[in-house]
Parts: structure tokens; sequence; C-alpha cells
């Protein structure tokens, strides 16, 4: 099956890859460049767990081909704590207990930093909309919605060492 | 976070001076859960990675004519078309490690498929695209069979016999009966004296336990002999003894890592996958994956199975429930898999939280063309709860009393002999019933309110009935369970030296009989005398390593 070459940056580094053809971007992203933290969940854009932004929109990674994101810049979970210093979506997440078994988490932080990131100051209603993509089969949903909007009040802002 | 605790209950029983309980913890996975670095089965990368798909059937029912596996093995990037002849010992019952139930079911298929989705070929192949695209190519002649989908169907004459090992579609317990028996008291004595009777029909359907990351496995080669394999397994030492039995190898040369659940809810316990996967990459030599995609977790992965409840009881004018009778059914779907044992936790659970002088149950655990059913929160208990409470609802409308009142009256306290002859300690059904009506906002009568469930237990209702009426109706003649786990230690064999083997014998199945055709529980009817007499050199003690004590 050919092969064709994929650059993009990759939270905010240079990645080459050879993607086949057909071949998704969950695919490349944790076979190709080894990033594993988007997760397969179902294969068809219903889950969320293979959320990732690309160019600053939240995007279903294993219905996205890997070749559309030619120059573009992805980001996942990988690149959201800043060295150490973790973001303060994700200091809010554990403060919330907004994860159990983890899976549904990492696609659920970039559907929340994607909202933040266009929106700094939104209501809950904003945030339910904004993550009604994204199963979570453990929580119920509410520790996260009330974790994304503690982020967004800057309450986490002495974000913690990891 | 300030966890509210309760502090007006159970004063005197509690102790503050805790190191843990009432004080907010982090999982100890969660930093790894937010930096997305928690290890996931999938998040093990093997260089040369083969990826197993699987041959399924698409109807409920069918005889395997024959299997053309020609065109798929010629197809790109195909590694290896695996048949049920490669399985080393292709036949299995989960809980066979417990002693517990008939090998039932086979790893993959080969002459019959009982349910949508059954596996009869497995094919390995370099990428995931390839696998699908060279199952596409294999061609199976199937006969499709008639089929059944209701457990009081499928244990009539004449229907379907869905379960080899289980000719007559029900499990057999402890060696003797065809379902499960619980008997307490004399509860057609106590219908004759009960001022009321109320009856009731409840069921449950399957429900999926849709954990976010599905079923899988990956196993690889090690340099010392052994396979490695990485699994979303619930039931790490399980999956592993399975696994061994099924690929007949010792368990000493399996390495299994697990731990990292991406949600289960009890559907990750049924060890399908790590056997394959291991199986994969012993006849490759290289790293293989097996993983369900969802179409297959939601189709072929195991639910939490259907339960058909018939209660009866026997109610006092003033809202005393004493007597209590459960015809109960649960849907096991074409294979044993846990459905046995949910029964038995089902039983001990019964007649639920409330103390009752006289109880009977006749449990059966049916086999059906469904999807193999498996556990799920709160496994064996939810179903008949649900149809439990449903009950005491309709009981209350029916004696003209406030629901949870009714409750209250029949809770158990501490010091209440229960049926399955335990006292009960640590009652809280009574605070339970009074939170709920509290934050509900329902009114409740003072005495309501001011009932305990440290008072008015023991004494007279410490003590077992007077009288137990027992039977032997639904005796099954003939034919001992189990083996597995107390045979002689296996040889190890050279599993790569070693030609493939024919599957394992069906053992001899015991033939159950059939339950009375009417459902409805017949009162006062006298006890059906046993089918067939007892004999005894052929039962050995029970040998159901499930009822702990």
């Amino acid at each position: 099956m050919a092969k064709k070459p994929v650059q993009f940056r990759l939270n905010g580094d240079e990645k080459a890859v050879f993607a086949a053809e057909g071949e998704n971007l969950l695919d490349v992203l944790r076979r190709g460049v080894g990033d594993l933290t988007p997760k397969f969940g179902c294969g068809q854009g219903t889950c969320g767990a293979c959320t990732v932004i690309i160019d600053g929109e939240p995007r279903l990674s294993c219905i996205t081909l890997a070749e559309t994101v030619e120059g573009k810049a992805v980001s996942t979970v990988a690149g959201l704590a800043d060295g150490a210093r973790l973001h303060p979506l994700q200091d809010a997440f554990m403060r919330h207990f907004a994860a159990q078994c983890g899976y549904c988490t990492p696609g659920m932080l970039m559907a929340a930093k994607a909202l933040l990131d266009r929106n700094p100051r939104p209501s809950r209603e904003d945030v339910v909309d904004a993550i009604s993509g994204n199963l979570c089969r453990c929580t119920g949903y509410e520790a996260i919605i009330n974790a994304i909007l503690d982020a967004a009040s800057g309450a986490s802002q002495n974000a913690r060492r990891v | 976070m300030p966890v509210e605790m309760r502090k007006e209950f159970f004063a005197n029983e509690r102790d503050d001076n805790l190191n843990e309980i009432g004080k907010p913890t982090q999982r100890q996975d969660i930093l790894g859960h937010v930096t997305g670095r928690s290890p996931f089965y999938d998040d093990h990368l093997f260089e040369g990675l083969l990826h197993m798909r699987c041959v399924r059937s698409p109807h409920h029912h069918a005889r395997v004519r024959s299997i053309d596996i020609s065109q798929a093995e010629r197809m790109p990037g195909v590694k290896r078309v695996i048949l049920a002849r490669d399985v080393p010992r292709n036949l299995n019952t989960l809980l066979s490690l417990l002693d517990f139930g008939l090998d039932d079911e086979p790893l993959i298929s080969e002459k019959k498929v009982s349910y949508k989705g059954e596996p009869v070929c497995a094919i390995v192949a370099e990428s995931e695209r390839a696998a699908r695209e060279a199952c596409e190519k294999v061609r199976v002649d199937w006969e499709p069979l008639p089929a059944v989908f209701d457990v009081e169907e499928a244990i009539k004459p004449g229907a379907p016999s869905v379960n080899e090992a289980y000719p007559t579609n029900l499990f057999v317990y402890h060696d003797k009966y065809d379902h499960q028996k619980l008997r307490y008291g004399d509860v057609e004595a106590a219908f004759a004296r009960a001022d009321h009777i109320i009856e009731g029909r409840y069921q449950m359907s399957p429900i999926e336990q849709a954990p976010m990351e599905t079923c899988g496995a990956i196993a690889a080669p090690e340099t010392n002999d052994r396979f490695v394999c990485y699994t979303s397994t619930q039931a790490l030492f399980f999956s592993l003894g399975t696994a061994a039995k099924l690929l007949d190898v010792s368990s000493a040369r399996l390495h299994f890592i697990g731990g990292t659940v991406g949600g289960g809810f009890g559907g990750k316990v049924d060890s399908l996958h790590e056997p394959m996967a291991i199986l994969g990459a012993m006849l490759t030599g290289r790293p293989c994956k097996y993983m369900f995609d969802r179409v297959e977790e939601m189709q072929v992965g195991a639910p939490r199975g259907a339960e058909r409840w018939y209660l009866k009881d026997g109610v006092t004018r003033d809202g005393r429930i004493v007597a209590r009778k459960f015809t109960g059914y649960f849907d096991s779907g074409a294979y044993t898999r846990l459905s046995s044992y949910a029964i038995i936790k089902a039983v001990g659970h019964l007649p639920g939280p409330y103390t009752i002088p006289n109880v009977y149950a006749d449990v059966y655990c049916v086999y059906t063309n469904r999807t193999p059913a498996t556990a799920m929160r709160g496994f064996g208990i939810t179903g008949v709860d649900f149809a439990i409470e449903t009950h005491m609802d309709k009981v209350a409308h029916a004696v003209g009393m406030d629901p949870i009142e009714l409750r209250i009256l029949n809770s158990y306290r501490d010091g209440d002999m229960k049926a399955h002859r335990r006292l009960a300690k640590n009652t809280a059904l009574v605070e339970c019933c009074q939170v709920a009506a509290e934050k509900a906002h329902w009114q409740i009568s003072a005495a309501a309110r001011h009932a305990t469930s440290l008072t008015g237990g023991g004494g007279e209702r410490a003590q077992l009935p007077a009288h137990t009426a027992t039977d032997q109706q639904g005796l099954v003649p003939g034919g001992r369970t189990g083996g597995y786990a107390r045979s002689t230690k296996r040889k190890e064999p050279d599993f790569a030296a070693r030609p493939p083997q024919p599957a394992a014998p069906m053992p001899a199945a015991p033939a159950p009989q059939r339950p009375a055709a009417s459902i409805e529980p017949v009162p006062s009817a006298p006890p059906a005398p046993p089918v067939a007499p007892r004999a005894p050199a052929r039962f050995s003690s029970s040998i159901s390593g499930l009822r702990r004590r």
C-alpha cells in the first residue's frame, strides 16, 4: 500500500511520518510518532477519547485522515503540562476527582482546553456543550464539569509539580 | 473538599479516629490519568506487532458445514489463519478453575455456533486492515438452526438445544438440581394463613457495560521461553489460569501484566482475549494484538444478562410479609461464563433486606441463543433487587400502606435470622429509608421516623423456622461436574514441536429434569416427587468453591 509523507507540528515539535493511504491520525500519533495519550474508544467518532486539537479546534483523531494535518499544529495531552508544571485543567481534574479509569481523560482534557482557549470564562452550559461529544462511563460528568469550571475561574493557578 | 458524614446514626458505633475513612483521598493513579501516561494495555508498543481479527457467525444458531480458508491464506499480509483445531484444549468454562460447572465453550468454534458473533476462525496479519480484509475472504458454509431467545421458551420440551454440555438448556447445580434452591420455613402454609396474596412478574433486559476501552490483550514471545501478555482484564490471575488451561501450558510460562483497566464494570473478566493473543504469538513467534472494535464490544462482548422473576408474597392485614416465594430465570446466553455463580449470589441475597419467616426460591440458569452474559456491577443482585423493590411498592399499594413505612416495618434488624441461616448484623435499611424520605421531603409517621435497626431484632426473630418444607423437585440423575481444578498436574508440552490436537472431549452431560410447565408457583401444592432415585456413588460432596462461610 502506498505511503505518503506527512509533516506537522505536534505539541510544538516538528514531526515527519509516512502514513499509509487512508490511515487515520490516531494511528499515526500512537504508532507512527509514539504519542500514546489519545485513546481509541470507538473508531467511529462517537466517544471523544481520541480528541486532539488541530489548529485550535477540537478534532476526533480516529476519523481524521492523517494526510489532512499536513503543515498543521496538533496538540495532545502529552504537551499540556509546562515541563514539570501541570496545566490548570490537569490540576483541577485531580482535585475534583474528575477521573476514575482515566481512559476518557485525555480526550476530555483536550475538549476542555479547546473551550478555555477560545472562551476563558465559560458558563456551565458552555462546558456541558464543549464536552458533549466526550463519553465517560465512570464519573457521571459532574466532577468533570466542576473541574473545568474551577480551572476556568483561575483557582488552579498554583498548579502543582508533576 | 469536605465529605458530609452523617453523625446522627450509629453515633456510638462510630470511630472518628480513622486515617482514611471520611477523608478525601486521591487515586494513586490519578497523576498518570491527567497526564495521559497511565499504561493501558494498548499503550505498549511492539516492533512487528501483528493484529488478530475473527470471522464471526452472522447467525444466532447454526451448524458449520465447512470453512474454506484457502483464499484468506493467500491475502497480502496474512501470517496465520487459526481454526478450532489449533487450540490445544479447546473447551472451557471459566469457573472450572474452581471446579464449578462443565466445560461448555470453545475458544474458537468448529461444528456449531450458538450466538451471533461467535468466532469460528481467527486471522493474524501485518495490519488490522489486512486482517479484516482476509476475514472477508473466509468462506463459511452455514446451516442456520432454529434459535431461542426467551428463557421460558428455552426450557420447554422441544426447544432448540443451545449448549451441548447442557442439552436441556439448564445449568446443573451441585451435581444435583437443575436450579439453585432455597427453602426456609414453609411458604405454602404461610400463604394459607395470610390475609393478602400479592404476585408479580418482573424482568430486566441485558445491559452492556460499554467500557471506554474495548476488551483486548497483546501477547509477545519473551526470550526466556515465556510469553508476556498485556491485558485489560479485571481478573489477572483468573485470565492467567484460563489461558494456561486453554493453551495447555504451565502458567509459569505466561507473564501477565495488567492493572490499568480502561473501565470494566464487570465486562472484562471473561478471559477470551488473553488466550487468543497468546495463541497468535505462539503460532507466529511475533507480538500479537487481539482487540475488540466498538461493534464487537457491543455485539460480542458479554453484557449483564437478562433476568425474569416471579414473586409471590403472603402479607398480613397490617403489612407484615410472612412468606415470599421466588421463581427466577437468568438468561445466561449461549454459554455459562459466570451466570451460574451470579445465581448463587442472588439466592444468598433473598428475600432482600427484609425479615420474612418463610422464604422459597427456585432459580434457573438458562441457555438461550443470545450473547453469553457475564458480570456487571452488583452482579447477581441488581435484577432481583429491582424485582423485590418494585414488588414492595405493589405490596404497599395492595395493603394500603405508605411504601417507605412498609419497608421500615419489614426491614431486617440486628440479630435477625436471615434465610441463608446467618444472623444479620450492622443492618441499616431502616436508616436508609429514613434518609431517603427526608431527602425526598416524603412524610412518614413518627413511629417510622423513630424506628431503628438496633432495636426490635433478635429474640424470636433470631430463631430458625421450627419446620422447613423440603423437596427434591428438579433433581438431576447422574453425572458429576467439574474436575479440572482437581486434576493431577499436567505435563508441560513443547508447544512448537507438538502437532495440533483434537478438541477436548465433551464431558458426559447430566440430563436435567424440565421444570414444571407453569412457572407460576402453585399454592399449597405438595412437593413434587423426585424424578429418579439419587445415586449417591456418583456424587461427591459439594464442590462449589463459591459458597464461602
